[in-house]
């Protein structure tokens, strides 16, 4: 990225006099002071002075996040640059960078100052929304989409359900069964609606009927959590698309509810508690991890693939669960497991999270490759054939990076598709 | 500046249409505003902020669903909007235009602004129909429009990159086909806010016109499910694409 | 009342649009079952008018109608169509057909039949299948009345069909154009920019399979073979092969060609929003399961590169 702003440049005189004594010499170079006077805290002030942003102001620029940010891996970015950007002249709700953050909370966590990112670029992006400033065209449309048709791919809501016609299993609708059941599953915008993501419902389908699982789907009644599109500044969506979906979930009695995307699991367990939602929400990973004893018998053919795992943000960092992914990886018969280089707590972003998702064209004007490309390499370095994956926004992201880096031997499967293989044999 | 906006609220061509006797089956399908009214409606508010005036929308309320298509025209800058309170889905353009043109001969409007075209223009547009019974002249395919005193610059685009520009003399109605700019977005609190404080002016339909077209039959198209393909070797393949082309008139 | 069908046709720069044949072809056709007269009209003098294979055309030659003139030409139509009262009037449903066809068809009051695929002669007057809903129903309607007016979209027809050389008759104004509301300012050409996807009628778009910019020059042969422009899906653009002006799909343009020629490109979701209402979509790609053939009208497995040469050696 080019260096758009006002940068602090040392400048080396010719020659220098002092007090009438023309001191040049060619035995030193000569600077002069560096103009700090010229830096203006106007602009931070005017990103922390938002709700939320306040921490924005807390940097001191030791640069750590810089070290983590999966943006700067592949841009000139990071939390503290961005402090800097702002010194020198960029009001961060014009700029692009506004729009480059994924949330994905690495900084955070290694902030002595607990810079948040994950409340600041929210709360600025709502801002710039409000204040009607550019916003990238893809975003609007998966906005446009999530508010017009209950998810951001645009797909019309009776078909929300359309996929149950490819699992071979049944597939319940909470509505049409008629009685409390344990676990609503909520199935998720792309696993209802993108062909990859069905593959991934079909296969948790199939698993909860092999493991005799008292479930239903919302069916037609399901909408996006919205959770991303929160993150991507707009908070009026979130919730109205919260009240709509706690209104739908207090509906019907269950125990538990299961999902199959990290970033509903951030919402609806840690979001949807402050409009009034709380009840207990698990990953699916979560959930079969739990299930292990009754789910490894099942597990009859080996899968003799080197799997390395990717670590969604979203489960991760922002939920904590590491463990139960890798622990299904390893029920697998057949299966080897690498792990790459940046892994669990530091695990590198895939680019999808907060509204990243729908901001790859933008992103890749502003960044030297995707995130996403980014992560197909490293996982191609382990020697994997296989990518797996615990998020739906993953799956068609890696799959497009494996073939855009040259690396369409590795395999991008959801662990829902690895567990389904070895049960079924294919 | 008085600009009205006239909109078509039309169904979703996003899923499947089904079919009811011969016409659609308006009770099982999703009912959204005409893509091309986002334009002018982007169009007339661009003209407001540049010259100062009033954006009227008004639209045919088929179904009882048009006020959240009006609440967002309010959130990206309409000062107005006006229903016509119908509850006809099956309203054909020239009735829609009718209705509309006698909800707008009342506005005082300088510029009557419609979307280019819409999917289910069937018996043709709404726009130059208003503009036959309001007795004013119609220009469409606009890609920009600027006002200056009582005369518009008019832009409209031709195929292969071409332009045309018109001087039009006030009031006329425009069928616009883009907005100088990609509409706008509107923030859902913005359009949550109007829903809660705007108030929609309710007209009740008046005077009567009719497409004259009978319906014989309305089918979806018989499609394949997948490509032809084309077999043989790499030569054969071009040779057989070159000639489905000419045959076509397209090599 | 007569039996004739009118073609009112449409020139731009001193040529005839491929839709005026296309249009003037059907009409001779429709004149014939209806026993009346195919009269092509051609408003503005600044054209050479004997290229139509009509029983007669009538040019009608003003100042004022020298540059399309959305009012002058409405108020012509009008005027010839009163004193003539045709069976049928045949537009071409374009950026000049769809400013007129729907306006006179309120004026006078007579019905209008757009988006036309196809018209026939039946009972005496027309029936006309209609492409509504974006493509996903086609209406069969028969309009009623003693005139009808049909817009047909570009393609319906073969365009050979309606060249021919009568020699048209110049007439005056039938009305008076003095005092018109809008006045021609000036054309505008496309400046040394980029082309507009958009409007093109020919496409010949690249996908990854392409492999390097290198390769974007066979794309661009080939292209200009087929009187076409190379357009792209989003991983070409991104790699900077081709500016993003290229880029077809969600976060591209939406475009809608007569024809669609794919190299190489699998037809992500995304690419296919911006190109699945394609009037013809041809897919050359090497996998066998790319979703793209779910979509294209015609497809092969095959390399790209061999077909794409073996076609350059035919055209």
């Amino acid at each position: 990225m080019a260096q758009k702003y006002q940068k602090a440049v040392a400048v080396e005189k010719e020659n220098i006099v002092v007090d009438g004594v023309d001191v040049s010499g060619h035995w030193n170079r000569m600077f002069e002071q560096r103009v700090i006077f010229e830096y203006t805290p106007e602009l931070i002030e005017k990103i922390a002075s938002i709700p939320n942003a306040e921490s924005f102001a807390n940097c001191y620029q030791c640069a750590k996040c810089v070290a983590v940010c999966p943006v700067d891996v592949v841009g000139n970015y990071g939390p503290r640059k961005l402090y800097r950007y702002a010194q020198t002249g960029m009001d961060l709700t014009e700029a692009p960078e506004l729009w480059l953050c994924t949330t994905c909370a690495n900084c955070l966590r290694v902030c002595p100052k607990e810079v948040n990112m994950v409340k600041i670029m929210p709360a600025a992006r709502e801002q710039a929304i409000l204040e009607g400033k550019f916003v990238p065209n893809e975003l609007q449309q998966a906005f446009e989409n999530t508010a017009k048709t209950g998810n951001p791919l645009g797909q019309p809501q009776r078909k929300r359900d359309a996929w149950i016609q490819s699992a071979g299993v049944p597939v319940p609708i909470i509505k049409d069964v008629g009685r409390p059941v344990d676990v609503l599953w909520y199935v998720g915008s792309y696993p209802s609606y993108h062909p990859r993501g069905i593959d991934a419902a079909c296969a948790a389908a199939r698993i909860f009927n092999a493991l005799g699982i008292d479930f239903a789907i919302l069916g037609k009644e399901e909408k996006d959590d919205a959770d991303s599109q929160r993150l991507a500044g707009e908070k009026g969506l979130f919730e109205m698309m919260a009240e709509y979906n706690i209104a739908t979930f207090n509906k019907y009695e269950w125990k538990e509810m299961v999902v199959t995307g990290p970033h509903e699991l951030n919402a609806f367990k840690n979001v949807y508690p402050k409009y009034g939602f709380e009840r207990p929400v698990v990953h699916y990973t979560t959930f079969l991890a739990r299930h292990l004893d009754q789910l490894k018998p099942l597990l009859k053919h080996p899968v003799n693939k080197k799997i390395t795992y990717h670590d969604p943000c979203y489960l991760g960092r922002h939920n904590g669960e590491y463990e139960a992914p890798r622990k299904l990886l390893e029920a697998i018969p057949g299966v080897e497991l690498v792990e790459m280089q940046r892994n669990r707590e530091n695990g590198y972003c895939c680019g999808g999270g907060g509204g990243g998702m729908w901001l790859d064209s933008f992103t890749a004007q502003h960044t030297t490759m995707r995130l996403s490309e980014k992560r197909a390499m490293e996982a191609a370095s382990t020697g994997a054939n296989v990518l797996a994956v615990a998020c739906p926004f993953e799956v068609s992201r890696f799959t497009d990076a494996v073939k855009s880096t040259g690396n369409e031997h590795v395999d991008v499967l959801d662990i829902l598709e690895l567990l389904d293989r070895s049960m079924r044999g294919e | 500046m008085n600009i009205v906006v006239a909109i078509k609220h039309i169904p979703s061509i996003a899923d499947d249409l089904p079919v009811k006797g011969n016409n659609v089956d308006f009770d099982s399908v999703d009912f959204v505003l005409n893509e091309w009214d986002e334009h002018s409606i982007e169009q007339a508010v661009l003209i407001k902020e540049a010259v100062g005036g009033t954006v009227t929308v008004v639209g045919v309320d088929l179904i009882g669903e048009l006020d959240n298509a009006l609440h967002l025209a309010l959130a990206k800058g309409a000062d107005k909007v006006v229903k016509i309170t119908a509850d006809d889905p099956a309203a054909d353009s020239h009735q829609q235009a009718k209705w509309l043109a006698e909800a707008i001969k009342g506005m005082g409007a300088d510029m009557v602004f419609a979307g280019v075209q819409a999917s289910n223009d069937i018996d043709g547009q709404i726009g130059p129909m208003i503009a036959a019974y309001l007795d004013m002249p119609y220009i469409g395919g606009t890609s920009a429009i600027e006002v200056s005193g009582s005369t518009a610059t008019v832009s409209k685009e031709f195929p292969g990159g071409v332009g045309m520009k018109y001087a039009v003399t006030l009031p006329f109605v425009a069928g616009v086909q883009s907005a100088p700019k990609p509409p706008r977005y509107a923030p859902v609190s913005k359009v949550r806010q109007m829903a809660q404080t705007a108030t929609v002016e309710k007209v009740a339909p008046s005077g009567e016109a009719s497409s004259g077209l009978a319906f014989k039959k309305m089918a979806p198209p018989v499609v394949t499910g997948h490509a032809e393909m084309i077999e043989g070797s790499p030569k054969e393949v071009a040779a057989k694409i070159v000639e489905l082309l000419k045959s076509r008139g397209l090599a | 009342m007569s039996n004739d069908v009118f073609v009112i046709t449409e020139h731009l720069d001193g040529k005839f649009s491929d839709v005026s044949f296309e249009v003037a072809g059907k009409a001779k056709e429709l004149a014939k079952a209806l026993g009346g007269q195919a009269i092509a009209v051609v408003v503005g003098g600044g054209v050479d008018a004997n290229v139509f294979a009509s029983d007669s055309t009538i040019q009608v030659d003003d100042a004022a109608l020298s540059q399309f003139n959305p009012e002058a030409y409405a108020k012509v139509i009008e005027a010839l169509v009163k004193e003539k009262s045709p069976r049928v009037v045949l537009f071409g449903w374009t950026v000049t057909g769809m400013d007129v066809a729907a306006w006179l068809s309120a004026k006078l009051g007579v019905p209008c039949a757009a988006y036309a695929k196809d018209v026939r002669a039946e009972g005496g007057g027309v029936v006309v299948s209609c492409q509504a809903y974006g493509g996903k129903l086609t209406a069969e309607v028969a309009p009623e009345g003693e005139t009808a007016i049909v817009a047909c979209l570009a393609g319906s027809f073969p365009a050979e069909a309606g060249q021919g050389s009568t020699a048209a008759t110049k007439i005056a104004s039938p009305v008076d154009l003095s005092g018109l509301k809008m006045k021609f300012v000036e054309m505008l050409k496309p400046v040394a920019g980029d082309v507009d996807i958009t409007a093109q009628t020919k496409l010949v778009s690249v996908g990854r399979g392409i492999g390097g910019k290198e390769n974007i020059e066979l794309a661009e042969e080939l292209a200009a073979k087929l009187g076409a422009v190379v357009s792209a899906s989003r991983p070409v653009v991104d790699a900077g092969w081709l500016p993003r002006t290229r880029q077809v799909g969600k976060s591209g343009l939406k475009v809608k060609p007569k024809l669609y020629l794919m190299l190489g490109i699998s037809g992500a979701p995304e690419h296919l929003e911006g190109m699945k209402s394609a009037e013809l979509i041809i897919a050359i790609n090497t996998d066998k399961k790319a979703p793209i053939f779910n979509v294209a009208h015609y497809g092969a497995t095959a390399d790209l590169f061999e077909v794409a040469e073996a076609m350059l050696e035919l055209l």
